[in-house]
């Protein structure tokens, strides 16, 4: 317990919308581990990207946290002002954004902008040192330093994702939230970049947490995944587990839905259309998508429960 | 209702714009009820009068009422600049949808002659062409003066617009669902306009405002009518503010001022509408 | 009979400016589409392949650099106002983004009627609406909750099936699909893409995948070409040329899928180039500095398309062996008939016919 380095403890972020009240984020909890990866995996508007920006506590009007508690190595980031968090985003918790190609500001260099991460967090360096410290970031992530010279729009996609991620690496976070940050990337490229991520994360022994929607990266990158539905964490489990024995619903719907490179004609989909967290059904959201639902689902929530080796929120598991 | 009026709220410079234009037509049509007109002419009234309960805003030198030659003078001078702001508009989106759908040679040419057009100074161009009229101008005259230089800018910025539009997804999609040129240009790109065409019509009739007003300062505009700009020109005519007559600038400034405060949160206004629009339902 | 659409050696080069060289789009390429023969064939690149390219030519909306693009033997650029409305009729198309296909300004029913009047499809209002009714439940969407709603209302998935919807409604012989699902969750991903297959095996129509997603590419065609940097890599039936790709960059992006497996060899593998950026020439293959198999013959020309087996192009002169494609034409290769087939094919689908027949006249 201890040892975690984050740790997310019933975590609901809300937005207020003039026609109601969206529940973007429902009573989220999970525990990560130093060094280890963690997947997030859910569809458009399961909240997982507003799950990484309330860790980062990064949500703003109209939206706002509802509850919930984060501990960043054991510090509870509620007890800290805006500035000690402040110091924290980067040094501590880093983000590789969504569209990262397109947070790069387009007329700074990318030396520029290494340094001025440095520069907002207090570190004085003259000229050298710095110049050698961005040398050595740009080599970490396998970009030529001349890289430190360039503007962002004479770089490829793949060369702007990795120095994005060298941003997020430059004061040595302890937990990386990158968010689908190979979404705008062809397959090869993809690979590169995760390797990359897959080196850089090992030699810091920083914790990851990779959020997206491919199974089938997950299954390839990550040592433990979270499936999230509306909001909500519906299932935690270890890899393999998950993808050879997946116990909620939706998990296995998940699965089944991506395309196979081995036998043909098994294209599945999930029928129906994810809920609007506005309007969510009562009980299990996912019920009126379920082929397995009963009339428990639809008017109790199912909580989280261990079974076997994984944590899931079905009546039915 | 409730949801236009919210909408007021959270859009003040709309609302003021509105507000402001709204008290103008009030004056208007009010004072049109409560005083002779007539009295807007030369020799109807005694001269000079300071403003009292008879002349609410005083008398001017010839003989007029203020009160009267404001309330028949301002929407002259609104005619003037509806007229040429439409006119202006009007022909400006003509030439910018054919020029910005069709591009080629036709572009080339409306585009060359509005930016050739837009780098010579345009008061001076009036000046010149108010000058050149035989016999006085009448008020209608004086809107096609203006208007023959108030299309250039709207062809520019309406052309910038249409380019960008017809890029979309959605025109596209009409060109394979067998619509022809004109069709497009008219049912899908001139809706998505709409609300930039009317932040570009109140520009172009606050410019043509400003253009009228101008002419007819320097004695070029129509002697006869009672319009602001006219007045302002027998005011430096006489020296009114060295003789202290000051009711008689008073009156004209008040209302020239609500004219293009009205329309400049007018245009605000619009522009609000205009701009997240666009974004968000793109 | 001639080929619905023909691309006829086809080649698109964009002009370089301000003192840039210009760029290949796409280089030439031919191969044809019968309407005889309804299938899917996929096109699968990379962003900067030329897929895009290709769907835009096929489809009129971009002018070739050389070649020509013919509707049913006749050049596009030649059609009269009644040839262009048949042509427009005829193929059809889904585009990827399922945001600004739609005009804010109207209800999504205006994307469905616009067709519907252009082409007289319906004699009446009643006719208009019942056609449309059907096409939406044919996509597995309720008239009911899309009819009346406006863009913004629906979500991503529901947009993208009301224009396949919309396409399905001119009972089009070809539907070029470009990128149809990929702004779209995984999970509506299948019903979209079986709603396309659907089109092809119960109505006939020939469908045109344009995709970078090999594995959708596999699950829902008959054939695929491979595009690498403007050029074809690979072309042929499906199942042979993902189960058991013979081009480098086919085995390269194959390899380079992550699979939901429980064995992680994923990150791993990395392909070490032979020759490396010394090969990055614009006269020998244009995988040359990436390719694991480079040699010297690779820097001297293009590779031509070999033909490696009946239903089966490869263009790698580790194949030099095999014979070359004439006029490197991929129709025979492309499609499940041979040429002298075409001709028996023509009476495959009767009652599609008298349907056509039976609509136009009134």
């Amino acid at each position: 317990m201890s040892e975690l380095v984050l740790r997310v403890e019933g975590l609901s972020v809300a937005f207020d919308h003039p026609l109601g009240k969206v529940q973007a984020v429902d009573g989220v909890s999970l525990a990560l581990l130093p060094g280890e990866r963690f997947g997030l995996a859910g569809e458009s508007g399961s909240g997982k990207s507003t799950l990484a920006l309330a860790i980062l506590r990064m949500i703003k009007p109209p939206g706002w946290i509802e509850a919930g508690e984060v501990w960043l190595a054991g510090t509870r980031l509620a007890d800290l002002g805006e500035d000690r968090i402040r110091a924290l985003r980067l040094a501590g918790i880093a983000l590789v954004p969504q569209g990262s190609m397109n947070s790069l500001n387009p007329v700074l260099r990318i030396g520029r902008q290494i340094a001025d991460a440095f520069a907002d967090h207090g570190l004085r360096l003259n000229r050298s040192e710095e110049e050698g410290r961005i040398a050595a970031l740009l080599a970490e992530v396998g970009l030529p330093e001349n890289v430190a010279r360039l503007y962002p729009h004479e770089l490829s996609g793949g060369m702007k994702q990795r120095a994005c991620i060298a941003i997020a690496i430059c004061l040595r976070p302890k937990v990386i939230i990158a968010d689908e940050p190979t979404s705008a990337l062809d397959v090869v490229v993809q690979r590169q970049v995760m390797a990359t991520l897959a080196r850089v994360q090992q030699e810091l022994g920083a914790a990851v947490i990779l959020i997206g929607h491919d199974m089938g990266l997950m299954a390839q990158f990550v040592d433990r995944l979270g499936v999230m539905y509306a909001g909500r964490l519906v299932e935690v489990a270890p890899i393999a587990e998950i993808i050879t024995r997946p116990r909620h619903p939706y998990t296995r719907a998940l699965i089944a839905s991506l395309p196979s490179l081995e036998v043909r004609g098994a294209l599945t989909g999930i029928p129906g259309l994810a809920p609007l967290l506005r309007d969510l059904p009562p009980g299990c959201a996912f019920h009126p998508r379920c082929p397995q639902a009963v009339d428990r689902c639809r008017t109790e929530k199912p909580p989280m429960r261990g079974i076997g080796g994984a944590e899931v929120a079905c009546h039915l598991a | 209702m409730r949801g236009v009026l919210a909408y007021f709220r959270r859009n003040p410079s709309l609302t003021v714009g509105i507000v402001l234009l709204a008290l103008l037509t009030l004056f208007v049509i009010v004072g049109g009820l409560v005083v002779d007109t007539e009295d807007a002419r030369p020799l109807s009234v005694p001269a000079l009068r300071s403003p009292s309960a008879e002349y609410p805003f005083g008398t001017d030198r010839q003989g007029r009422d203020l009160l009267a030659v404001m309330v028949a003078g301002t929407p002259l001078t609104l005619r003037i600049g509806f007229i040429a702001g439409l006119l202006g508009v009007g022909l400006g989106t003509v030439l910018a949808f054919i020029g910005a759908y069709y591009r080629g040679f036709v572009d080339t040419i409306i585009r060359g002659v509005a930016d050739i057009g837009l780098t010579v100074p345009g008061l001076l161009v009036l000046i010149i062409i108010a000058v050149s009229i035989k016999g006085t101008l009448t008020v209608n005259q004086m809107a096609i003066v203006v208007a023959s230089l108030a299309w250039l800018y709207p062809t520019r910025t309406i052309r910038a617009q249409v380019l960008s539009l017809r890029e979309r997804g959605y025109v596209e999609v009409a060109r394979l669902s067998g619509m022809s040129g004109p069709q497009i240009i008219f049912f899908e790109l001139m809706p998505n306009l709409l609300p930039y065409l009317a932040a570009t019509l109140v520009n172009a009739v606050s410019a043509a405002i400003l253009a009228s007003i101008g002419l007819e300062v320097l004695g070029l505009g129509p002697i006869d009518a009672p319009t602001l700009g006219m007045t302002l020109y027998w005011v430096n005519f006489n020296a009114a503010m060295i003789n202290g007559w000051w009711w008689w600038w008073t009156a004209p400034t008040v209302i020239i001022l609500m004219v293009f405060l009205g329309l400049f949160f007018l245009t605000v206004g619009f522009d609000e509408i205009a701009n997240p629009r666009l974004r968000r339902a793109a | 009979m001639a080929p619905l659409i023909e691309a006829v050696g086809v080649s698109k080069r964009f002009p370089g400016w301000l003192g840039r060289e210009s760029t290949l789009a796409l280089a030439p390429l031919s191969f044809a589409i019968h309407s005889e023969q309804p299938a899917v064939t996929a096109v699968v690149g990379e962003s900067g392949s030329g897929k895009t390219t290709l769907a835009r030519l096929l489809l009129g909306l971009a002018e070739p650099s050389n070649g020509e693009v013919k509707y049913r033997g006749r050049d596009l650029r030649r059609l009269d106002s009644e040839e262009r409305l048949a042509f427009r009729r005829d193929v059809q198309a889904v585009f990827q983004d399922p945001y600004g296909v739609y005009n804010p300004f109207y209800r999504v029913d205006h994307v469905l009627r616009t067709p519907v009047r252009r082409f007289r499809l319906a004699a009446s209002r009643a006719e208009a609406r019942a056609l449309i009714a059907e096409a939406l439940r044919g996509v597995g969407l309720r008239p009911e909750e899309i009819l009346g709603r406006f863009p913004h209302q629906l979500s991503g998935g529901q947009r993208q099936r009301v224009m396949v919807a919309r396409a399905l409604l001119l009972k089009p012989k070809l539907i070029v699909a470009d990128e149809p699902v990929s702004m779209v969750d995984a999970s509506l991903r299948a019903t979209i893409l079986g709603s396309l297959r659907k089109l092809t095996d119960e109505h006939g129509i020939s469908i045109l995948y344009i995709t970078h997603d090999l594995a959708t590419a596999y699950q829902v065609s008959d054939s695929i070409l491979v595009l690498y940097r403007a050029h074809v890599a690979e072309a042929g039936a499906v199942e042979q040329v993902v189960t058991a790709p013979q081009h480098p960059y086919t085995q390269l992006l194959i390899a380079a899928i992550p699979r939901a497996h429980a064995t992680r060899d994923w990150l791993a593998q990395d392909g070490e180039a032979n020759l490396g950026d010394r090969a990055r020439t614009s006269k020998g293959c244009c995988f040359a500095d990436r390719c694991p198999h480079a040699a010297s013959a690779c820097l001297e020309a293009p590779p031509a398309l070999y033909r490696t087996e009946p239903r089966r192009a490869v263009a790698c002169v580790q194949f030099r062996k095999d014979p070359a494609l004439s006029a490197g034409d991929l129709s025979a290769v492309v499609s499940e008939q041979s040429a002298s087939g075409a001709e028996h094919r023509h009476e495959i689908n009767p009652s599609n016919r008298l349907t056509r027949r039976r609509r136009l006249s009134c």
